[in-house]
């Protein structure tokens, strides 16, 4: 008996030897130099919920083509960023992680993904690999991730509502103006259907369907470094008056004072919202409801046309070991093959400019012209995104809630020193 | 013990003298036992050290550096410290946190005393009713929270269908982001849902340990219904009630789950308490030097409070 209780002893201390072996292991960093590698290698890759069925189409395609296999793990959209801190900070990070595209900054600058200029630098489509996430994913000139999905804020209107209030479901709006009075004309229509909705207690949805506006008259919300913010231009102030003017005369419908992001999907699946501005990977899921639905791009008050290019960066976790087998699967996703037959043939929207036309888009115009809009489109850049706008207590949240439902003047002029100064926090 | 001092000295080993053995002998069991209780004691030290001990002294250490994620932390005190004063946001949390677990703990007292007295004394029902109480206790928090962000919500819940049906309310009503009032009074109603059935329970224990005889002799003395709880029942609880008291605050002025899922700190920021202060400071602003600096002076607050707390009590149930 105590011989064995020795042995069980001196199990456990193998065992903790070796764990902490394989944790020291981990501090040297990613291996291999800048080529590819397909040796069956198991690579881990993480994602968040909203872009799984993408990240997982990837895989099963890469899977079923390389000796190398890919696992795809998901977690709840709130929780993901949590996640990845705190796997950074046990130095266990997966050898692939996507994050939204907006907060990719803050993690190329706080080292959580591999230094891929060389490999990046190397690939003949670098040009044709959508600038604006690429630009998310660089910090100090030095690249850390490449586009993973693209998803843009598009108008989303319902055909058959558009009939009944007397439109034409070919001709949507070019004008926010013009989009307004749609709204209104089919607000008329009463009982449950509502003109409009939006997302005003969520500040990702606003940045998402509004910043568009100010974009295509001309204007912007933030400047090129990302330090400090615009949100009190007069572009900005038309673009929420308009909306506060839809909220206060019942044409947006109630709960999009309350919508926090969970519930806005569903809403437009209802069927009974006329036109409201959205993500373009929802035109299939609300379809799938039995909803007509057609596509136009967000334009600014008095016309001109812009959109939000949102959707995930990916790259390499520092801590991972698979560097080579890893960038062997992000090459291949940049692939046309990749790019036409898993995103394209789903209807999403190609990474790569030069496939925006390819031969499943053309069958649908609707998606055609989706696809044109990522040239005219922005991601906006900052390293404190996620602090200063999507994050339930950023300053951005208040100043909407503000011009929305408050005193407006008050609220941009106040909330603009305020973002600002999140945005500078070191 | 004493037989091995009493016993006579073995004839085949060579003599030695009697009182130097027994000494020996003595101090050699003494250390065994001690050893042996050491060695009883060890995986416990070794697990309180691992999970207590070393996380707190971690936390106690980041909050003097700049932490990154990845790479080597530097020295930055007090700058984590004294940038808690500068954070707007802390200072609108901590009132927060601070009015939150003054209404709690009374509600939640009143409620689970309430509760308590009325399953108090065995008459046919009563386990039903213990059991339908304690029930909540067997959801989990975060599940309970978006248990009720859904029956809350206008577009998926029924609550405000059946309280238009009934003529409570008039058209649309936010309950978890309308205004800081109703965010504020949907997390509690969460809270005493989920959390009464078990205060209750530990009530209900200091009840039932007090001698029926103590309460016979006082209605032989004529005792009232409120002299009886006044006099007898109140002080003989007050174990209990340090024991609730103590887990109730502390469990307010950690509150997260409630505000995460519920109210997401809102609207405007009205209902962030100091922990999700900490975690945005941590996983958002990934500055886990300054989460670590609030989370110090948070456990120096609590700490504070448990002394003063304990102390009373115990210097009155002296």
């Amino acid at each position: 008996m105590k011989r064995s209780y020795v042995r069980t002893v001196a199990v456990l201390a193998a065992g903790l030897l070796v764990t902490a072996m394989a944790a020291c292991g981990d501090d040297g960093g990613p291996g291999g130099d800048a080529v590819s590698l397909d040796d069956g290698t198991t690579l881990t890759l993480w994602t968040r919920a909203a872009t799984e069925s993408v990240s997982k189409a990837y895989a099963e395609a890469y899977n079923a083509t390389h000796q190398n296999k890919v696992e795809v793990t998901a977690y709840p959209n709130e929780e993901y960023p949590a996640k990845l801190a705190s796997a950074a900070g046990a130095k266990a990070l997966p050898d692939l992680f996507a994050a939204d595209v907006v907060f990719a900054a803050q993690y190329a600058s706080q080292g959580l993904w591999t230094d891929i200029t060389d490999r990046f630098g190397g690939l003949d489509v670098k040009d044709k690999v959508a600038p604006a996430h690429v630009r998310a994913g660089t910090w100090d000139g030095r690249n850390y991730a490449v586009p993973h999905t693209i998803d843009m804020s598009v108008l989303l209107y319902n055909k058959d509502l558009y009939q009944q209030a007397g439109l034409d479901p070919e001709k949507p709006p070019t004008t926010l103006r013009e989009f307004a009075d749609h709204a209104r004309a089919i607000d008329k229509l009463g009982g449950d259907v509502n003109g409009t909705y939006f997302g005003g207690n969520c500040g990702g949805c606003v940045e998402f369907t509004f910043w568009p506006s100010v974009w295509a008259a001309g204007g912007d919300v933030l400047d090129a470094e990302g330090r400090n913010a615009k949100v009190d231009s007069p572009e900005m102030a038309e673009v929420f008056a308009l909306y506060r003017a839809l909220y206060e005369e019942g044409v947006a419908a109630p709960a999009s004072k309350d919508e926090a992001g969970p519930t806005w999907l569903g809403a437009l699946q209802g069927g009974k919202v006329g036109i409201a501005p959205g993500p373009s990977v929802w035109l299939g899921l609300i379809e799938e409801k039995g909803v007509k639905m057609g596509v136009a791009p967000i334009s600014g008050l008095a016309g001109g046309e812009s959109t939000f290019v949102g959707g995930d960066a990916i790259g390499i976790g520092a801590t991972s070991d698979k560097a080579a087998q890893a960038w062997d699967f992000l090459t291949w996703t940049m692939s046309e093959e990749a790019q036409v037959e898993v995103i394209a043939k789903n209807k999403g929207v190609p990474t790569r400019t030069d496939l925006a036309a390819n031969k499943y888009s053309s069958a649908d115009e609707r998606i055609v012209a989706i696809n044109s809009l990522m040239a005219k489109g922005k991601t906006p850049y900052a390293q404190n995104f996620n602090a200063s706008f999507n994050d339930p207590q950023s300053p951005w949240l208040q100043t909407v809630r503000g011009a929305l439902f408050g005193d407006a003047t008050k609220a941009l002029a106040d909330g603009n020193t305020a973002i600002t100064r999140s945005l500078q926090q070191s | 013990m004493s037989t091995m001092v009493t016993s006579p000295p073995d004839r085949q080993t060579p003599p030695q003298p009697e009182p130097a053995r027994a000494a020996r002998r003595r101090r050699s069991g003494a250390a065994r036992r001690a050893a042996v209780g050491a060695l009883y004691a060890t995986p416990t030290a070794v697990m309180v050290g691992l999970f207590f001990v070393v996380p707190l002294l971690l936390v106690g250490w980041m909050s003097l550096h700049r932490w990154p994620l990845l790479g080597q932390p530097t020295l930055n005190l007090p700058d984590n410290y004294t940038g808690i004063a500068d954070n707007t946001l802390v200072r609108s949390a901590v009132w927060f946190t601070l009015k939150y677990t003054v209404v709690m703990t009374v509600l939640l007292f009143v409620v689970a005393f309430g509760l308590a007295l009325l399953v108090q004394h065995r008459r046919p029902g009563v386990g039903f009713f213990r059991t339908a109480f304690f029930l909540p206790m067997t959801v989990g928090f975060a599940s309970a929270s978006l248990l009720f962000l859904g029956l809350l919500s206008d577009e998926i819940g029924p609550v405000n269908d059946l309280l238009s049906a009934v003529g409570l309310i008039d058209g649309y009503v936010s309950w978890t982001s309308g205004s800081p009032d109703t965010a504020l009074g949907s997390a509690v109603l969460l809270v005493l849902w989920r959390f009464a059935g078990f205060n209750m329970l530990i009530l209900l224990t200091g009840l039932q340990a007090i001698p029926p005889e103590v309460y016979e002799a006082a209605r032989i003395d004529g005792a009232s219904r409120w002299q009886t709880f006044r006099r007898i029942t109140l002080p003989l609880m007050r174990s209990s009630i340090a024991l609730v008291l103590t887990l109730m605050v502390t469990g307010s002025l950690l509150a997260f789950d409630q505000f995460w899922i519920l109210t997401r700190g809102g609207p405007d920021n009205s209902t962030t308490s100091l922990v999700m202060v900490i975690y945005r400071e941590a996983f958002v602003r990934l500055d886990l030097g300054s989460a670590a600096g609030i989370s110090v002076a948070l456990l120096a607050v609590l700490l504070v409070f448990n002394i003063i707390q304990l102390g009373v009590l115990r210097r009155r149930s002296h």
